[in-house]
């Protein structure tokens, strides 16, 4: 069971206002470099554009991270595929790559945030015809073995035998990422993707009919070569104490939901809604290292996935919390699951 | 008696849990997407047992009622003619964050159900199910009469088809709360404070 982190660059909270974005990025280097260091699995950053969530580059602080660390692997959570170009995409973290070692990965999703559309122009009428189509193309570059590639599509221009530089030295990892509708999850299986199910709120379990579907349709499509693992990205955040753990990432949890509830229209969260969905079977994974162990290998159980990311740092949590709650799931939370999962 | 029957147009997030709450109460489901019944063939058999997958037009024409559960900057695929005398229930939001925004929608003065119920002339409008999580159409359902029953907010011109939406909304697991005539949906709608909040009868009655 690999685990880890993923961020979307969260800002420090400056009296009474939002800290600067440039902190933000060399806030997040530091994480990830730690995460590194306590021997966590995995890092992702997310793309966002938002001054809340300001890591909107994730090909170039991976790149940094690239560079500074050893062996965790490095991954967007998720680039929103559907407003960049695939071309590019891949050669920034085509280049990131290199620089790692082979050790980053790209996730790939629709984006359920969707300020990249404006801004780069993009209308979301075309909001799924354009992942279909520049998903296959970022597959078709990827998996190409002399580096050039013929393509033709509706939302960029044509390539015609054209060489896509530089090549790592193996294709890298390309994951479909979904937050909970169906045809995603038989997408990523017609394509031999492996999966990642971002689960904001509501209960766990209620994504397990959609691996089975996953799975299912795996077998169904039968891809030579399929790459049929799972993975789950859930909040989370880990404190020594669980009632310190709670309470510390309801304040940043409850501004990041009561934000985005302003934004998208819906009213703020309750702490009684909070609490109900921070326990057992809820999506939020907030509480002590033993806590958040029993928890991870409860699910595991349930739907046998083989990767578990946190986004602890949302709504302003102190740096120096972030860093600890890190360092907690690499010294306390991963040995503990390991140990207990050695025998599959 | 035999459960009346309900066609769901539109199979994301919305759209299935839809029909996993109405045919676990006894309807008789149709889903159907602008992709063809094909792309759903997995989706009933994993998810959606009992479900049946099949056209836009087939799920029209064979259902007493139809939900709009695409996304609203799609409503130009709908089949406008085969909607007419249908009890149509809008369960889509003008939502610019998420859809972006779309130029017919964003006078202020008309809800986007009223839009619609323009656009769909003869369809008898009914605004719900717009307002309440995917997710939580099945974590909050809860038996009639249940004790903190969670309820969904309702509104149109047409008495009788709001009765039977009523019945659906209660056989899913919900109190129906209905709040008048179709531009009353504008209590209900993104940014306000019944969107996507768990509130009982009463308190959607007193807010």
């Amino acid at each position: 069971m690999e685990l880890g982190v993923f961020s979307f660059g969260d800002v420090q909270r400056k009296v009474g206002k939002l800290g600067p974005t440039h902190e933000s990025v060399t806030n997040l280097l530091e994480a990830i470099q730690l995460a590194d260091e306590v021997g966590l699995d995995v890092f992702g950053v997310g793309e966002h554009h938002t001054e809340y969530f300001p890591a909107s580059s994730p090909a170039t602080i991976l790149a940094a991270a690239a560079a500074t660390t050893k062996n965790i692997k490095l991954t967007s959570a998720v680039t929103v595929l559907s407003t960049e170009d695939p071309v590019r995409v891949y050669q920034q973290f085509a280049t990131a790559d290199i620089v790692s070692g082979d050790r980053v990965e790209i996730i790939a999703g629709r984006g359920s945030s969707t300020e990249s559309f404006p801004l780069f122009g993009y209308d979301l009428r075309d909001y799924d015809r354009l992942y279909a189509e520049k998903l296959e193309l970022l597959l078709q570059i990827n998996a190409s073995k002399d580096g050039k590639v013929t393509w033709d599509g509706q939302f960029r221009p044509a390539l015609n035998d054209i060489e896509i530089v530089p090549r790592p030295k193996k294709p890298m990892d390309i994951w479909l990422a979904t937050g909970g509708n169906p045809e995603s999850s038989i997408r990523a299986a017609s394509l031999g993707m492996p999966i990642t199910y971002a689960i904001i709120g509501g209960h766990v379990s209620r994504f397990a009919p959609l691996i089975d579907l996953y799975r299912e349709a795996s077998r169904q499509y039968d891809v030579s070569h399929a790459d049929t693992r799972v993975a789950i990205a859930t909040p989370g955040y880990i404190a020594e104490d669980a009632k310190d753990a709670k309470d510390t990432f309801w304040k940043s949890w409850s501004w990041t939901m009561t934000t985005l509830g302003r934004v998208r229209g819906f009213a703020a969260p309750t702490r009684q809604h909070y609490d109900s969905e921070s326990n057992v079977d809820g999506a939020l994974f907030a509480g002590s290292p033993e806590e958040i162990t029993e928890r991870i290998i409860a699910l595991h159980k349930k739907i046998g996935h083989s990767r578990h990311i946190f986004q602890m740092d949302t709504g302003q949590l102190p740096h120096d919390k972030f860093l600890r709650s890190i360092e907690l799931l690499g010294t306390k939370v991963a040995p503990m699951v390991r140990e207990a999962l050695k025998s599959e | 008696m035999s459960k009346p029957s309900l066609g769901i147009i539109g199979s994301g997030r919305l759209g299935t849990a839809i029909a996993r709450q109405a045919s676990a109460a006894g309807y008789v489901v149709r889903l159907a997407n602008s992709r063809g019944p094909e792309s759903l063939s997995l989706i009933v058999k994993v998810l959606l047992p009992g479900v049946i997958a099949t056209t836009v037009d087939e799920a029209i024409l064979q259902s007493d009622s139809i939900v709009l559960a695409l996304p609203l900057n799609q409503y130009k695929s709908l089949p406008v003619q085969l909607l007419k005398g249908k009890i149509v229930i809008d369960a889509m939001n003008y939502w610019p964050p998420t859809e972006g925004e779309i130029p017919e929608f964003m006078n202020q003065e008309v809800t986007s159900s009223e839009y619609i119920e323009q656009y769909l002339p003869g369809a008898r409008i009914v605004k719900t199910l717009n307002h309440v999580a995917y997710n939580e159409l099945e974590q909050h359902s809860l038996p009639e009469a249940s004790p903190g029953r969670r309820a969904i907010a309702l509104a149109g011109n047409d008495a009788d088809a709001k009765a039977k939406v009523e019945l659906l909304i209660n056989d899913m697991g919900f109190d129906a709360v209905d709040l008048g005539v179709l531009s009353n949906g504008r209590r209900f709608q993104p940014d306000t404070s019944l969107f996507n909040t768990r509130l009982t009868a009463q308190e959607i009655r007193s807010t």
